[in-house]
């Protein structure tokens, strides 16, 4: 019985598949937004009269304080939510954390660890909030979203401007100014109250050292798992080769050079690193399968038992818990923000950055947020100095930053567009071939 | 265990809203018997499964009265899911899969094998990882038991539809305790040797003692797999039949309620062939799993060209290039003029409309009302219905809801009025009301894509006839694409037969059945001869 039971449709399974070949053209579509920023970036550094050596420190400093806060935002974009301003409000959730903090002195390391600690219910209720808000909205995330990051910034202002400083009174000195209501524009970490690089000043090194620690410890790794047979052979020799080859790079003084002036805060980077392995980790998970069936198609996952409210809940909160503590990463850093615009901000480029890397509104992979950090922040430490060369006025290169953020995401949506246009014209082309 | 039947379900009965869908329905379905589900389009078949699955819908609109016993004991079925733990699996009438998923990992879907892990045991199961090996190795059991031989790591998005249907039952196999498995429609989609082989899978698992209801518009389907059958109508209990006892007339006047009549058939006549009302030269498609790859043909004015093939073979990929619904490239000339393609307000401007396959995806509106859907295109494209004040153009509400309430009658859309979602619509209704917006346009030139596909036969009737009468009466030149031959035969002036994405042969309607069958294996009769 079996045989004829297979003919029936093996027939049918002969001619269906259509082939596929690497197309370059198709290629270069799919990743149109990417290459351009690698083109912008390209021709701006080479404009920029700025030398290698400055642009490497600027970016590995601005990749350590903002990679984390990117990479916060592939969970809930696999999930189906979009790029939403879940960022924003878990930048919230740490920026009131850090304020009493201050308040209570606690400064240091400990600081740190206590306002990380504290954001997380605070983050974790918020993102609760906003999931079962957005689950009210399904399908219009993206704008009803935006919405109410105004709705909440109201409230964020309410709180920092009549509440905290008038009726729950804050003591220590910088955080009020004396004659004004509500908290003080700027909140200071670099007094002895705050924590500045509380985690960048744990433990740095200069590049070239750094990367022979850290491929000595992964190589190690490889070897171990190699050993455990948990890997192929043929993969590991390429993790070893890739390896090899990039140590003996660094050998050659002119690309050492380059790297002269980056110092790596090692701790920093694991905490990134580790949040890499935590978004692969969940996605192997049968939550983070959950998370791709939810973001495929809702019905069919409720169809399948999931609970798809909660899951999407469930999402939403992750990536406010994370966002916070990128946020209190990018202020260790910087040793002050903004009190009434850095989450605001903070929310934008992480959305911009993805996209940038070639994630879509609903695919993102790690390789991709850090490209997307990589490639954002580098066009923003090379576009203001080009743009001063070429124009002659710095002004330019300002506009050129604000233009860049938002652009992004509106050039990034509009190419998503244009190639799914792109990719229909050539219906002959694409079968004969 | 000893229950005399797996499923009871008692005096059924449920409302939607001031509506009577299901009024004292009784269902009882034997251990490892196949049960046939029949009735007309919108009798309350799918509605009378949402309950037995606890769908949603169903609560959300105020329960339903009666009981529900599963082997003897009452029970409540609180969802889906609730169903599924309690041993019923439903194969659907929309496919449930997610596109971007591997064929694993969704006949896996919810039900992963997973690994524990030390995380896992702090925080619980959702926690624990994936066992990719395990699961696809369950997952190749699961589709060498549907006799698929396709890989199990192919991603579902772009497989022809027949695989996605046994796709779907794999998962359902796969199910560990599952006692009860429901089809809705599973053959609508299927070309014949498809449901031949769906059928076979069926009788296998109800053979392993799993109890199947089976819902089709195929009697014939029913009168060779099913052990009994409950026949509803207008949400009433009609009879429940042994087989054995039946004979296909039978069902179908029980069905209908009246004398079952005939298919159509129309006088063969000689159409002239001077005026071309459509010329396609090296057309090719880009529809996964209906692609096209450089078909000519030429379409007279004042005939009814159908074409037909297997299923995957490029049929569908036709209409829908020229329609410029799918990329597509080639010269299409219609009525003389040359037709853009790439743009498919062109196609319609241009007096071409379609009723495609696709009802859930460009057919409808589904959360506008019937009439909204019938006015749509017309409105949009032609301008019609709109009543202009000065430079404001508003919807002639009137005039719609008459166009509406003719199109109701003529087609016989069972509908609470025009104002009704469509989406709440059975499925048959649906179709009818793709077809009834296509005539709305007033088209010189009509392609109808799988007319009949999901609707009872006293529709299909209904449905056939109209093509017929417009074709005569008002000289619509038609194009009908059908994977039931039998239908193509009954009303088609010529047949040209595709297959893998390009013309065989162009036969009459009464060339042999050999002739048919060859054509579509891609052989062309002459070349055997
Ligand atoms: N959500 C809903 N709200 C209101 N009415 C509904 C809803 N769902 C279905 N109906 C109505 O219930 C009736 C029965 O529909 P049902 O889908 O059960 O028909 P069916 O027998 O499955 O038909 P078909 O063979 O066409 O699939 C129809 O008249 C339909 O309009
Ligand atoms: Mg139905």
């Amino acid at each position: 019985m079996r045989d004829n039971v297979n003919s029936g449709i093996d027939t049918a399974a002969s001619k269906a598949p259509v082939r596929q070949k690497t197309n370059w053209g198709r290629l270069f579509r799919e990743n149109a937004v990417t290459i351009m920023f690698v083109v912008m970036c390209i021709v701006c550094l080479a404009f920029s009269g700025q030398s290698l050596s400055y642009v490497m420190y600027e970016l590995f400093g601005r990749l350590s304080r903002n990679a984390f806060i990117v990479l916060a935002l592939i969970i809930p974009i696999v999930a189906g939510m979009g790029i939403n301003f879940a960022i924003t409000i878990g930048a919230m959730a740490a920026q009131i954390s850090v304020l009493w903090v201050i308040e209570w002195g606690v400064s240091g390391l400990p600081g740190m660890m206590l306002a990380a600690l504290m954001t997380v219910p605070l983050a974790a209720f918020f993102g609760f909030l906003i999931g079962k808000l957005l689950n009210k909205m399904k399908g219009q995330e993206m704008i009803g979203g935006l919405i109410l990051g105004y709705f909440a910034n109201g409230l964020y202002q309410l709180l920092f401007l009549f509440i905290f400083g008038n009726l729950i009174p804050l003591n220590a000195p910088g955080l009020v100014i004396k004659g004004s209501t509500g908290v003080a524009n700027t909140i200071d970490l670099s007094t002895e109250r705050g924590f500045k690089y509380a985690l960048d000043g744990l433990w740095s090194m200069p590049f070239v050292e750094a990367t022979h620690l850290i491929f000595a410890v992964l190589f190690l790794v490889v070897v171990v798992m190699l050993v455990a047979k948990k890997i192929k052979t043929e993969k590991a020799l390429t993790y070893m080769g890739i390896m090899g080859a990039f140590a003996m790079l660094l050998q050659i003084p002119a690309v050492a050079s380059v790297f002269s002036m980056v110092k790596v805060p090692m701790v920093t980077f694991i905490v990134v690193g580790v949040l890499c392995l935590f978004n692969t980790g969940l996605l192997r998970t049968r939550l983070g399968q959950q998370f791709r069936a939810v973001g495929q198609n809702r019905t069919v996952a409720n169809a399948s038992g999931i609970n798809v409210d909660k899951v999407r809940v469930i999402a939403i909160m992750i990536s406010t818990v994370l966002a916070g503590w990128g946020q209190l990463i990018f202020v260790q850093n910087m040793g002050s923000f903004q009190t009434y615009g850095a989450h605001e901000q903070v929310g934008l480029y992480a959305g911009a950055a993805i996209l940038v890397g070639g994630a879509g509104v609903r695919k993102a992979t790690n390789g991709q947020a850090i490209l997307g950090c990589i490639l954002f922040h580098l066009l923003f430490i090379v576009a203001p100095p080009a743009g001063k060369n070429l124009f002659g006025d710095s002004a330019i290169g300002e506009y050129f930053r604000v233009f860049i953020s938002y652009g992004v995401i509106a050039a990034a949506l509009v190419m998503h567009a244009w190639s799914g246009i792109q990719k229909k014209k050539s219906a002959k082309e694409a079968l004969t071939e | 265990m000893s229950a005399e039947y797996v499923l009871e379900m008692r005096n059924i009965t449920k409302n939607y809203g001031e509506n009577t869908v299901l009024s004292d329905v009784t269902l009882q379905v034997r251990p490892g018997e196949i049960h046939a589900l029949l009735g007309e389009n919108g009798a309350g078949k799918s509605t009378l499964m949402n309950v037995l699955f606890g769908m949603p819908v169903i609560h959300a609109t105020g329960g339903f009265g009666g009981e529900v016993l599963l082997d003897g004991e009452a029970t409540h079925i609180t969802s889906p899911h609730d169903a599924m733990t309690k041993g019923i699996g439903m194969v659907h009438q929309e496919f449930m899969l997610l596109p971007g998923f591997t064929v694993t990992e969704n006949i896996k879907l919810n039900r992963e094998v997973t690994r524990r892990n030390p995380v896992s045991r702090l925080l619980g199961r959702n926690m624990e990882t994936l066992d990719m090996g395990a699961m696809s190795s369950a997952a190749r059991k699961a589709l060498d038991s549907v006799g698929m031989s396709i890989d199990e790591y192919t991603r579902v998005e772009g497989m022809p539809v027949g695989y996605m249907q046994f796709v779907e039952i794999a998962r359902e196999i796969d199910k560990t305790g599952i006692k009860l498995l429901v089809f809705d429609e599973p053959t609508a989609v299927l070309t014949e040797s498809e449901a031949q082989q769906l059928i076979r899978v069926m009788k296998a698992i109800a053979e392993s003692g799993i109890a199947i209801i089976f819902i089709t518009h195929r009697l014939d389907e029913v009168m060779e797999a099913a052990d009994s059958i409950t026949i509803l109508r207008d949400g009433k209990l009609v009879t429940r039949l042994d087989k054995e006892k039946t004979s296909i007339v039978e069902l179908a006047e029980q069905m209908i309620g009246r004398k079952g009549e005939a298919m159509v058939s129309v006088e063969p006549r000689a159409v002239p062939q001077d005026e071309v009302a459509l010329s396609v030269r090296d057309l090719y498609v880009n529809m996964s799993g209906e692609e096209v790859r450089g078909v000519s043909f030429d379409v007279f004015k004042g005939e009814i060209l159908g074409i037909g093939g297997l299923a995957g073979q490029g049929k569908l990929g036709i209409p829908n290039g020229v329609m410029s619904l799918y990329a597509s490239s080639g010269e299409v000339e219609i009525f003389g003029e040359t037709l853009q393609l790439g743009n498919a307000a062109a196609a319609l401007k241009a007096g071409i409309a379609m009723v495609s396959e696709d009802r859930k995806g460009v057919g409808l509106l589904l959360d506008q009302s019937i009439e909204d859907n019938i006015a749509f295109t017309a409105m949009q494209v032609k301008g019609e219905y709109l009543t202009k004040i000065g430079p404001i153009k508003l919807k002639n509400s009137g005039a719609i809801r008459h166009q509406a309430e003719r199109m109701i009658k003529e087609l016989d859309i069972r509908c609470f009025g025009p104002t009704q979602h469509s989406g709440t619509l059975s499925g048959g209704n649906q179709q009818k009301v793709c077809i009834a917006r296509a005539l709305t346009m007033k088209p010189r030139f009509l392609f109808v894509s799988e007319p009949t596909r999901g609707i009872d036969i006293g529709a299909k009737k209904l449905v056939l006839e109209t093509l017929v009468k417009l074709n005569r009466e008002m000289g619509m030149t038609i194009v009908m694409v059908s994977s039931e031959l039998q239908e193509l035969r009954s009303i088609c002036d010529r047949i040209m037969i595709v297959s893998e994405g390009k013309l065989v042969d162009i036969l009459p309607p009464d060339a042999s059945d050999a002739d048919f069958g060859l054509a579509m294996s891609g052989i062309k009769p002459d070349e055997h001869k």
